[in-house]
């Protein structure tokens, strides 16, 4: 799988490219700048691209920026984004065009290699993967009133919502939840009715339409 | 201020209630009252230049607070007069005084706070005008009756003054018969009514010229606001300094220090017992993984990221979306404001999200903001409660001192039942117009 790495510090990309390639991963362009990036991204047009937010030469949201202009010129191109924070704002404009193909994660996520690696094959399948994070403000940014019908499910169905949310599979979230594949079905769907929102098999309409309802 | 209080007075008569010429009557004894302050107004001139001259020599240094003691009483005492007498308002010009300290050394700071006060110089310049001009502005309403009643009198007395040599004029008139004296006294007359009605605008006029020396100027009232607002900066971030210092220490310092350590056990376990070390590492990871999100929640409070990459208004967006309460953000900025002004805006308005969700018990929650003839403006309105009180909580206190450090402002209208209202105003200017994203 090729992928494209951008990354401002040298001891972070270097990380990142050795465990990439520990896991199998060819790495067709490690840079550290936003115009870089972009050009590396439209030239190489890898399987997915994994990207700091913050990047030279202005230090502010250059990554993001360079990203977004890639997959407005390339639609679809997976690209999953690191920073050493999580706004809602940014998650939502990554999700703006509804194709899917996006990760936004917290830097710490590389902690865990097979997670984060997981996360990468995710996106570059043309899925979701969003940080926990992301998910936990979404739900604290909702209200918390009766009429709100997030209120009528069940803390379990929260749970799986989460998950749900941060773009896993029914398998991912029976594994982590320790319960079986049937029982993941069966509070989707009950998720899902209690939220009138329209039940797909597809599991990345299914996240997307999820996170639409959240915010 | 001054202002204020002029159009305060303008409505008022001058000195004092009651009819014109009670009013007047009035007005003498004032002006006689004032004239009694010239003396020892001179007395003070002299005594003061006197202990100045011997700073020199050392004795200065003791006399020179005791004098201004003394000089900023009875310049005090006019100001009051004219405050109560003709409605002129005057504040206190001086600088505040700094913290007293003992011994020689407070000595001389309080020399040195008294003569680089401006304010002292211009008491001491009061202290010569008064017994010159202000006197004479002080007597006349009593001199022009007293005039009035010499003329009024004249037909009784101009045979003895002729007699007596003296002087015959009564101002143009030649009183040499007893129809030029009765003219005289059908001059005494106006004269009379004339200083009675001019008595309360004369002493008005000594209060306004009073006002012109013994008022702070524009010049020393800015720095007064200044170095308050500079005091109250400097506190707070020096404050700020010392609690991201705790945190760093008991956070995110002491974990790496832990980090470290367990990486060492582990190392030599590694050998001998490599499940207790794989166990070590794990624990480590995640203290790492702590350690970076305190320091994330420190970094959010000290500068937070997005307002540094997007600016204000995605930055207020991104608040909106993290509060609890629907937030509509309407933000227009035709380009970014200092990064000091940008951080003052977006705290305050965080802080007004939090004092909504917290305690307005609000749904619903609009911000706008923009831009206006050189002011960054921004109103947050709930449908709360209401009952906000400036004047109480701690929140909106701070809330003003942030923005007071930048010469802004915040005005809040709460009444109880809601809702609540705050606007905040800081002027600036705009940097590299760049429209923002929406």
């Amino acid at each position: 799988m090729r992928v494209v790495l951008a990354e401002d510090l040298f001891l972070l990309r270097d990380g990142l490219v050795r465990l990439l390639e520990a896991y199998d991963f060819e790495i067709v362009a490690a840079v550290d700048t936003g115009p870089d990036l972009l050009q590396a991204l439209v030239e190489k047009r890898p399987d997915v691209a994994v990207v700091d937010v913050r990047l030279p030469p202005t230090f502010t949201d250059e990554g993001l920026q360079a990203a977004l202009e890639a997959r407005r010129r390339i639609p679809g191109l997976p690209v999953l984004v690191l920073s050493q924070y999580v706004e809602q704002l940014y998650a939502k404009e990554l999700l703006a065009d509804g194709t899917g193909g996006i990760g936004y994660l917290l830097k710490d996520r590389v902690f865990d290699p097979d997670e984060f690696v997981d996360a990468v094959r995710r996106v570059a399948a043309g899925g979701t993967a969003m940080d926990p994070e992301v998910i936990a403000r979404l739900f604290a940014g909702t209200s918390s009133s009766a009429a709100d019908p997030l209120a009528r499910l069940t803390a379990r169905e929260r749970e799986v919502l989460g998950i749900m949310a941060e773009g896993r599979s029914n398998a991912a979230i029976a594994e982590r939840l320790v319960i079986t594949e049937r029982a993941v079905i069966k509070h989707t769907s009950n998720i899902f009715a209690k939220l009138d929102l329209p039940v797909s098999d597809d599991d990345n309409r299914r996240v997307l339409a999820v996170l639409a309802y959240l915010k | 201020m001054s202002v204020m209080s002029d159009e305060r007075t303008g409505g008022r008569q001058a000195g004092g209630s009651g009819p014109w010429p009670v009013r007047g009557v009035r007005a003498m004894g004032r002006g006689l009252a004032l004239a009694a302050l010239a003396p020892w107004e001179v007395l003070l001139f002299c005594l003061m230049v006197t202990a100045i001259s011997l700073l020199g020599v050392g004795i200065g240094v003791f006399l020179v607070p005791a004098l201004a003691v003394a000089l900023r009483g009875t310049t005090a005492i006019t100001r009051r007069l004219a405050g109560q007498w003709s409605g002129v308002e005057i504040e206190d010009p001086y600088r505040p005084q700094p913290a007293p300290e003992p011994g020689f050394k407070g000595l001389m700071q309080r020399n040195q706070w008294i003569l680089t006060d401006p304010a002292t110089w211009r008491d001491l310049a009061w202290t010569l005008v008064s017994p010159v001009v202000g006197l004479a502005i002080a007597v006349l309403p009593l001199a022009l009756v007293g005039w009035g009643v010499f003329g009024l009198i004249m037909p009784l007395v101009w045979e003895d003054i002729a007699d007596g040599g003296g002087n015959n004029w009564y101002a143009m008139i030649k009183v040499t018969s007893d129809g030029s004296a009765l003219m005289a006294a059908a001059l005494g007359v106006p004269i009379i009514l004339g200083g009675l009605a001019a008595g309360p605008h004369l002493i008005r006029l000594h209060a306004l010229l009073a006002k012109s020396l013994l008022a702070p100027t524009e010049m020393s009232r800015q720095v007064r606001h200044l170095t308050e607002t500079r005091t109250d900066a400097v506190n707070t971030s020096a404050a700020e300094l010392r609690r991201i210092e705790r945190d760093l220490h008991d956070g995110a310092q002491a974990r790496l220090v832990a980090m470290g350590m367990n990486l060492g056990v582990a190392e030599r376990l590694l050998a001998k017992d490599p499940e207790a070390a794989r166990a070590i590492l794990a624990d480590t990871r995640q203290a790492s993984a702590t350690a970076l999100n305190e320091l994330r929640d420190l970094v959010r409070g000290i500068h937070p990221p997005v307002l540094a990459d997007r600016g204000l208004a995605d930055a207020v967006r991104a608040l909106g979306m993290d509060s609890p309460l629907e937030v509509e953000v309407n933000a227009e900025l035709p380009g970014r404001p200092e990064a000091p002004v940008e951080s003052a805006m977006y705290f305050a308005i965080s802080e007004a999200l939090t004092n909504a969700a917290k305690h307005g018990e609000a749904q619903r929650v609009t911000v706008e903001l923009w831009y206006e003839t050189g002011r960054l403006r921004a109103q947050v309105s709930d449908d709360g409660v209401g009952g906000a009180d400036p004047s109480r909580g701690t929140g909106l206190r701070g809330m003003e001192r942030r923005l007071a450090t930048f010469d802004g402002v915040l005005a809040v209208t709460s009444p109880t039942g809601g809702p609540t209202t705050l606007t905040m105003e800081l002027p600036c200017v705009l940097s590299s117009p760049k429209t923002s994203s929406s």
